[in-house]
């Protein structure tokens, strides 16, 4: 998600009439406080804390737990039609070439063969704004593993075989996949002029309106006062150079989907993070009114980022489903997975901050250069520009093309690459400072949240076991402990509606087109509901991920909880008021005499006893009343929230073997109101495992004679697995923002990704007295940036 | 991959997907023939698939396939199947089925494309991540890299076979209380690899969880859950609280 995503206007909710609602704020235990905020009329009454709740802030079991470990719930992979053919793509084998000819005629010949289709408009990546600068009737070859074509076929394996007998000729074009080498003036150009990409529903995407020269775009310049003379303010300057990897997504459930064309309607299962991208794009790229297109997505299996939008897996399966009248499945294999559907851009930093002797930091500076292949996005300036916010700023971010397959956002787009660059230059400046680390983020970081956090970190056993020496171990086995900060943003997806039905049954459903990625969501939304009507959230039915239903949003840049729970919540309170309505009458009396509390109906006049809800709706006046409500904007729009939370790592450097032992992380966290605190710290838990993973682990190796990605699989491309993580420990902070009527927030992106490897970092430096600059941090760079170190003496 | 991931292999000479399984990267060649391209299906199906089988190279010299072929009619009475459909009787949750497959067909396939079971997921393909770990008799394997064909005379449980008369295994009932699992699609394989581990270890410590599950992977990060879910399956209270919040 695009830090810059501009915020709900507030004049959008000023013209509705408004009730002055008094509403917790802050954190229990440390900062709670009552904010009065003009909320619209129609909204439902501000819940309590969570302490004071029965189903939300609590952890029920997953909503679709028994599905997942029993195997039945149905992910787009599985989805069986009856007649459904199997699709493959051909894909190049070169990284950069003008498709010349493509003969098709020996794949048509196979027997079982069905339909075969010859892409002309490719997805993904940038584009040329002067198109004319490249005649070709087919789409330029950028990557190896590009798709060209694609084969379907009644069998699987019919369609493998007949993907390897599309013929394609190639004049190849020189290439190049190093991104130093690609900065160099004589490098061979991606494009052969300005290119610019858009961002997905997710984020990514860059800057569109910047200079490019040779194979770089760039750079996009941000200021916020007067850097430069920060820097002349500053009693100690602090600068280096940082680099990072590029990661792969590799969600378990590659990209794909199931496209069934019919004359009147385009049904399409899909592995997707928004089924309304996939419907807005398909919609857009068939010219089919949206209202013709379906898309179903009711378990998926994981995207991290990378999946919005139909894709080109989503267009070509859906062309070939119209060609051949049949059903087709194209789900990508796992090197398909790596090479063209998206990856975490690399980062070259150049980073310099400036701070008085009395800790005010006066100045940051970022340069940076990253590769998001053949396309852009890989900006990394978000932790720079909002975690100290007290800096003046300058940052320039540069893309850099080469011939591998273009970007996509990545859980915190650009974060977990600024905050390793950033959050370890904080430390170094500590040091000249000789300030603590908590100490000196406590003088620059006014935020009240993080304040608290600090707060707990410093009382935790782990961060007082640290030995605040570096490379105070003798031995040749170091410990050590170090922190980060991380950051994201409260975006919020207007597009975000459900419809809560009550039936005469007393059973109560709830529908959304929202997706569930392995969030949580369904359970969320079952908690919503079972707080209004004392329903158990088991009971309450909910059914999501079908455009059928109300719109949903695209689950990207942490927007589902905090853009749709309200919506539910307010679907759900608007449905017990029409079910009050229509129970008056057989309780003989009005609907205002009425309210529906933890499951029963009561009398404010003591016109009768309380009565279960259940009972209640067997009176209905009709079999079913439903409300559906649609996001009203945040309560107090001009007041902008950041989630995060400070991470420490405890980590064993074994210096000989150049070996980093993750062995443990503390980390408290905020993100609103946590709904259900087991799933938030799931959530967390994979974040500080994908991070250490990004640390130590995952590389994309790309090798430079031929172009083509060697470890395309994910038994040479590592990560963490079970043997490799550390032990968890998660901390929540409740943090009320008085923002809507759930006042939830999300957390997938500020969930340890960002900062576990600027902790690991910090940590390697406390262990060693040496600071690590280069993620991976492989047995190899740590050996080699122990050895380039000035030995220091033990302690 | 973790030690016990093979499939069966001391009983079961006829196990010939490790030979091959690192070969699929070269397959994607436009301009080749198919026939010339060495992926998994296309070797065994060159090679066709011997039902008693004994290893396909046999001593220094490399034979044809023919060769192969007639010198086993010749010695042992063996019967090559394939390339076709044939006919193959699986017992699966203690269920036979007669499947009408190809002799490559790989278990996994058979499951999922023939059965209709979906609940065993397909994730690599080529064994590194474990997601299609289904059980044959208490064998965790691979089904990716399993031929349909080495199942016979075995007991296939899948996910969906593991629960008795309705009731949740004890793995899966862990798994859902201490919320084992986000997307979920690790979560059939990480269920079958520790119910197997519980069958050979009833007593396992965390280090012996992780050693299990070493050869499962799970992208989104539930490995604690995961570890403490099993760790009670088992009777035995994990290292730490799980729901600590």
């Amino acid at each position: 998600m695009a830090t810059t995503k501009s915020h709900p206007a507030a004049d959008a909710a000023n013209s509705t009439p408004k009730k002055t609602v008094k509403m917790p704020y802050g954190v229990p235990g440390y900062t709670l406080q009552d904010v009065e905020r003009q909320v619209p009329t129609t909204e439902p009454p501000v819940l309590p804390v969570n302490a004071d709740l029965e189903y939300i802030g609590k952890s029920p079991k997953r909503w679709d737990a028994h599905a997942k470990v029993s195997g039945s719930g149905r992910y787009t992979a599985d989805i069986q039609l009856p007649g459904m053919l199997y699709a493959k793509f051909a894909s190049s084998n070169v990284p950069h070439a003008k498709v010349v000819s493509i003969d098709t005629s020996a794949a048509e010949k196979v027997p079982g063969v069905k339909g075969v289709f010859v892409i002309e408009n490719l997805l993904g990546g940038a584009r040329l704004l002067n198109p004319s600068l490249e005649v070709s009737r087919y789409p330029i070859v950028r990557y190896a593993g590009q798709p060209i074509a694609a084969v379907a076929a009644t069998q699987p394996h019919i369609a493998e075989e007949a993907a390897l007998l599309v013929k394609v000729q190639y004049a190849p074009k020189p290439f190049v996949v190093d991104m130093e080498m690609a900065r160099q003036s004589d490098a061979p150009p991606v494009f052969p002029g300005p290119a610019n990409q858009g961002g997905s529903a997710g984020g990514g995407g860059g800057a569109s309106d910047v200079p490019q020269t040779g194979n770089i775009h760039g750079p996009a310049v941000h200021k916020r006062g007067d850097a430069e003379q920060g820097f002349k303010d500053a009693d100690f300057i602090v600068e280096s150079k940082y680099t990072t990897q590029v990661q792969v997504h590799n969600a378990l459930e590659t990209h794909g989907v199931v496209a069934d064309w019919k004359p009147d309607l385009l049904t399409v299962w899909a592995s997707t993070q928004g089924t309304a991208s996939v419907r807005e794009e398909l919609a857009s790229f068939f010219k089919l009114p949206k209202s013709q297109v379906r898309v179903i997505t009711e378990f998926m299996g994981g995207g991290f980022g990378a999946k919005f939008g139909p894709g080109n897996p989503g267009v070509v399966a859906a062309a070939l489903s119209k060609q051949t009248g049949a059903p087709v499945r194209l789900m990508l294999d796992r090197k398909e997975e790596q090479l063209s559907v998206g990856n975490r851009p690399s980062s070259d930093q150049t980073l310099k901050i400036g701070a008085k002797k009395d800790g005010t930091l006066t100045a940051i500076q970022l340069i940076s250069f990253g590769t998001a292949g053949c396309g852009t996005g890989a900006g990394c300036a978000g932790p720079a520009t909002n975690l100290y916010q007290s800096a003046s700023l300058h940052t320039e971010e540069n893309d850099v093309f080469i011939n591998a397959g273009p970007a996509a956002a990545f859980r915190a787009p650009g974060h977990p690459q600024g905050a390793f660059a950033l959050e370890q230059t904080i430390d170094e400046m500590a040091e000249k400072l000789n300030m603590q680390p908590l100490e000196f983020r406590d003088k620059i970081d006014a935020n009240p949240v993080r304040r608290v956090e600090r707060q707990i970190i410093r009382e935790s056993a782990l961060w007082k076991s640290r030995n605040p020496v570096p490379n105070a171990d003798r031995g040749p086995i170091k410990r050590g402990v170090g922190l980060s900060q991380s950051v994201w943003y409260r975006h919020i997806e207007m597009d975000s509606a459900a419809e809560v039905r009550v039936h005469r049954d007393g059973s109560v459903e709830v529908l959304s087109a929202v997706q569930d990625i392995g969030t949580g969501i369904k359970t969320v939304m079952a908690q919503i509901l079972s707080e209004q009507f004392g329903v158990p959230p088991q009971q309450v039915s909910v059914k999501i991920g079908d455009t059928n239903y109300p719109v949903g949003p695209n689950s990207g840049g942490s927007v589902t909880t905090a853009s749709l729970t309200p919506a539910v919540r307010d679907a759900a309170w608007q449905a017990a008021q029409k079910f009050l309505v229509s129970v008056a009458p057989a309780l003989g009396t009005t609907p205002d005499d009425l309210v529906l509390t933890k499951g029963e109906v009561h009398s404010k006049s003591g016109h009768m006893q309380p009565i279960g809800f259940r009972r209640a709706a067997a009176k209905m006046d009709t079999s079913e009343v439903s409300a559906q409500a649609r996001r009203v904007p945040d309560y107090d729009p001009k007041h902008y929230d950041t989630y995060g939370g400070v991470d420490v790592a405890e980590i064993e450097v074994d210096t000989e073997m150049g070996i980093i032992h993750v062995k443990r992380f503390f980390a408290v966290h905020d993100c609103g109101r946590p709904m259900n605190p087991s799933q938030v710290i799931n959530q967390i838990n994979g974040g500080l495992i994908q991070g250490t993973s990004y640390a130590l682990y995952e590389n994309r190796l790309l090798d430079p004679t031929y172009g083509l990605m060697v470890n395309a699989n994910l038994d040479q491309y590592k990560i963490a697995g079970a043997r490799d993580i550390p032990q968890l420990h998660v901390q929540l902070v409740e943090s009320y923002i008085g923002q809507s009527s759930t006042d939830a927030s999300g957390i997938g992106e500020a969930a340890g990704i960002i900062s576990a490897a600027a902790a690991i970092g910090n940590a390697f430096y406390n262990a060693t007295g040496v600071r690590i600059r280069s993620t991976p941090m492989t047995p190899a760079v740590v050996l080699e940036t122990l050895s380039k170190a000035p030995q220091r003496s033990n302690a | 991959m973790s030690g016990p991931k093979f499939p069966p292999q001391a009983d079961d000479p006829s196990s010939f997907a490790t030979q091959s399984s690192d070969a699929t990267e070269t397959s994607q060649a436009n301009d080749r023939p198919a026939t010339k391209g060495i992926t998994r299906r296309g070797f065994l199906k060159g090679a066709g698939v011997a039902a008693a089988g004994t290893a396909l190279l046999e001593g220094a010299q490399v034979f044809t396939r023919e060769a192969v072929a007639a010198t086993r009619r010749e010695h042992d009475g063996v019967k090559e199947f394939g390339p076709g459909a044939i006919p193959v009787a699986l017992l699966v949750n203690g269920k036979e089925h007669t499947l009408q497959i190809e002799p490559r067909t790989t278990l996994a396939d058979a499951l999922r494309v023939h059965l209709g079971m979906t609940g065993t997921k397909v994730v690599c393909d080529r064994g590194p991540c474990s997601g299609c770990t289904v059980l044959m008799d208490d064998m965790p394997v691979n089904s990716c890299m399993t031929l349909a064909m080495d199942a016979i005379g075995h007991q296939v449980t899948t996910i969906e076979g593991l629960q008795s008369e309705g009731e949740l295994h004890p793995v899966q009932a862990a798994f859902v209380k201490h919320d084992a699992m986000q997307c979920g699609f690790c979560t059939p394989g990480m269920v079958m690899t520790c119910s197997a581990l519980l069958k050979k270890n009833s007593h396992p410590t965390e280090d012996d969880v992780r050693q299990a599950t070493a050869g499962n992977l799970c992208r989104c990060g539930t490995y604690p859950r995961i570890f403490a879910a099993t760790l009670e399956a088992a009777g035995v209270s994990g290292k730490e609280s799980i729901r600590n919040a």
